[in-house]
């Protein structure tokens, strides 16, 4: 009997606390569920150096605006959750740059809101965690998304030493004449005949720009002209890495032409690192001295036109070449000859007139020549609708 | 694995750029073709190296900061900053000979080495003592600032300057019809230039009566300009860079291989 009262009174204490506890009037609405990622893996980052692991995922369908994704990740020892970012919605991938190669990785990413309420009624509700297979980084052999560029350079490659290979077997190569080049004998002959000297400037990059090498190659065969004719040559230079590599040029073309004795340590000087002051110090030079050649040769920026019209108006022969297409028509306008484009690149290779080096420019126009089909090809169904070239030659 | 992977660049570097031109100079000694050689392979190397790691991205070779074509580029930044010097050095003795012959133009060498010593003794003083070579504490120039502000710079923008007249000269010369080339340049210049500048506007403003044809005009120029630029001009420029990008490419094979060598001032056979 006792029993019997007392859970009616624990049942009645029950009812009354759930009557009085409960909402007066209208229900509300629970929050929101923020719903879980779909899709999420992480896994190492292909193509890179290592060091990175890369988190993808799909954004659930029906996501609150201004839900973001927070990812955490645990490593070892502790397997602690420590958050590293977090991502908007609709970016759907995070790389965690932060990762060490070798070590195994867990990775969470769960849905967050800051201005919805959780389920105890404070703001910042989460959504559900997705936890990730265990992942380490590691670098790679290869860069996928490259492979065009690697197929085409070594398609190229395989051009250039075919055409090379044949013209050391001594196949018979047209290679047109190229007016500049001609022209760089006749200049220094008639530097000889005036008793004047030929300025040689090789642009104003370091070396480490490929016009620049192509200007030293030529720098070569000048100076080997100016040693066979006893002309005083004149190399002055802007950059000091220039300035040693042409200085260690000359210096050898002259032993190799077996005058050594007419090479000066101030044929190949240096002047400054200011391209403004560097032109105000070889304009000088040509007005002072009216070399009987000037050979302006390389890369070259806004002095480009200075140099030229200053040669120009002391009456020398001048032959320039750049393949920077923004500083061609000064050349050409102001100079006698211009070496345009690829004709600088040629030029080492026909002023030495080696099978070996010619084969190498044959090789070159027949890759032009594939080139040249393809954009064709390219231009012709782009315009039927079809992109295929587009996104063959695209490279990253 | 990392720190492996680490020293694998490091001692690759050290073998080809330290090793290899320090055998080659000792061979050098004993025979001086073997010496010719050994630049040749450190060109190879340098020259393989930046290209390998644009398709393998392998720590040891590609990794910022440690792999061997990043420390490559930092080689560079070395080997430029020894070779400053050298410069300024030769600057100097041929400057210092010059005044001290008393040759003709000596007098402008005299300058040229008095404002490499006063800017230099500045520079140099202004990092020494921690002022520093820009402004001081209380907003006042330090004397390398004010040289640079007030010599330096004028003389820079002077001699910037000069392209205006040089390109008028330039235009003059390039611009006369003398065969059919030069014509159809000329005729393509006066259009562009006529497309870029208010022309008709400037030659209707006496005039109001003309002004809407005139503007209508000069918005006609304008996309006639355009169309030069965008068409003909770029497709030109197109070919250019296509046959300079494949000729450097050749060029840069040509290096690495050893094939060219006329950039070490050699030739055929030697």
């Amino acid at each position: 009997m006792r029993w019997a009262i007392r859970h009616c009174l624990l049942a009645v204490l029950v009812f009354a606390s759930a009557a009085v506890g409960a909402p007066t009037g209208t229900l509300t609405p629970p929050p929101p569920e923020l719903p879980a990622p779909d899709q999420f893996v992480a896994k190492d980052r292909p193509s890179d150096s290592g060091n990175s692991i890369l988190l993808t995922w799909k954004d659930p369908p029906a996501l609150p605006t201004g839900t973001t994704f927070e990812a955490r990740r645990a490593e070892p020892p502790a397997y602690e959750w420590t958050k590293i970012a977090d991502v908007n919605a609709g970016v759907g991938r995070y790389v965690d740059a932060s990762a060490k190669d070798g070590v195994v990785y867990r990775y969470e990413l769960r849905a967050r809101h800051a201005d919805l309420a959780d389920t105890l009624g404070l703001a910042g509700a989460v959504g559900p965690a997705v936890v990730s297979d265990p992942v380490a980084s590691h670098d790679d052999w290869i860069r996928l998304e490259r492979m065009n560029s690697l197929v085409a350079s070594l398609a190229f490659l395989v051009l250039l030493m075919g055409s090379i290979w044949m013209a050391g077997r001594g196949s018979q190569l047209f290679i047109r004449r190229i007016a500049g080049l001609n022209a760089v004998d006749e200049a220094i002959g008639r530097a000889t005949e005036l008793g004047r000297k030929v300025i040689y400037v090789p642009g104003i990059q370091p070396p480490g720009d490929i016009q620049t090498v192509a200007s030293l190659a030529i720098l070569g065969h000048v100076a080997r002209a100016t040693a066979r004719y006893g002309t005083e040559l004149d190399v002055p230079n802007r950059d000091p890495l220039t300035f040693t590599t042409a200085r260690e040029t000359v210096r050898a073309a002259y032993l190799a032409e077996g005058r050594p004795d007419l090479f000066r340590e101030e044929m190949v000087n240096y002047i400054t690192y200011d391209q403004f002051a560097y032109v105000a110090a070889v304009a000088g030079r040509m007005v002072r001295e009216k070399p009987a050649a000037n050979f302006f040769v390389g890369h070259f920026f806004a002095e480009a036109l200075i140099l030229a019209e200053t040669g120009q108006t002391t009456g020398a022969i001048q032959i320039a070449g750049t393949a920077d297409p923004s500083q061609l028509p000064f050349f050409v306008a102001a100079c006698d000859y211009t070496l345009i484009g690829e004709e600088l690149y040629a030029a080492g290779a026909y002023l030495s007139r080696e099978p070996v080096l010619l084969g190498s420019i044959r090789g070159t126009d027949l890759a032009k020549v594939i080139l040249l089909l393809l954009g064709l090809a390219g231009i012709v169904s782009a315009t039927l609708g079809n992109n295929w070239a587009v996104s063959l030659l695209k490279t990253q | 694995m990392t720190g492996l992977h680490f020293d694998t660049g490091r001692v690759l570097l050290l073998v080809c750029f330290g090793i290899v031109p320090l055998v080659g100079i000792a061979l050098g000694l004993l025979a001086p073709s073997l010496r010719r050689q050994m630049p040749l392979i450190v060109a190879f190397v340098a020259g393989i190296v930046p290209i390998l790691s644009l398709y393998i991205p392998k720590r040891f070779l590609s990794a910022a900061g440690e792999g061997m074509s990043p420390r490559l580029d930092q080689y560079l930044i070395i080997v430029a900053g020894f070779a400053l010097p050298l410069g300024i050095v030769n600057v100097i003795q041929i400057n210092a000979r010059k005044v001290g012959r008393t040759e003709k133009g000596w007098v402008f060498s005299l300058v040229l080495l008095i404002g490499l010593l006063v800017m230099g003794a500045f520079g140099i003083y202004g990092a020494v003592s921690g002022a520093g070579i820009g402004f001081l504490p209380d907003g006042s120039s330090t004397p390398f600032q004010w040289m640079t502000d007030w010599l330096f710079r004028p003389l820079q923008a002077t001699i910037f300057s000069l392209l205006a007249f040089f390109m008028a000269s330039a235009a003059f010369r390039a611009f006369r019809a003398r065969n059919v080339e030069a014509t159809i340049l000329l005729v393509a210049a006066v259009l562009v230039m006529a497309g870029r500048v208010p022309l008709f506007d400037l030659l209707a403003y006496p005039f109001p009566p003309l002004q809407p044809a005139a503007a209508s005009l000069s918005q006609m120029m304008g996309r006639v300009t355009e169309w030069i630029m965008d068409g003909p001009n770029s497709a030109a420029q197109a070919g250019i860079i296509i046959g300079a990008a494949l000729g450097a490419a050749a060029m840069a094979i040509r290096v690495i291989l050893g094939i060219e060598r006329s950039y070490l001032g050699l030739g055929k056979g030697d």
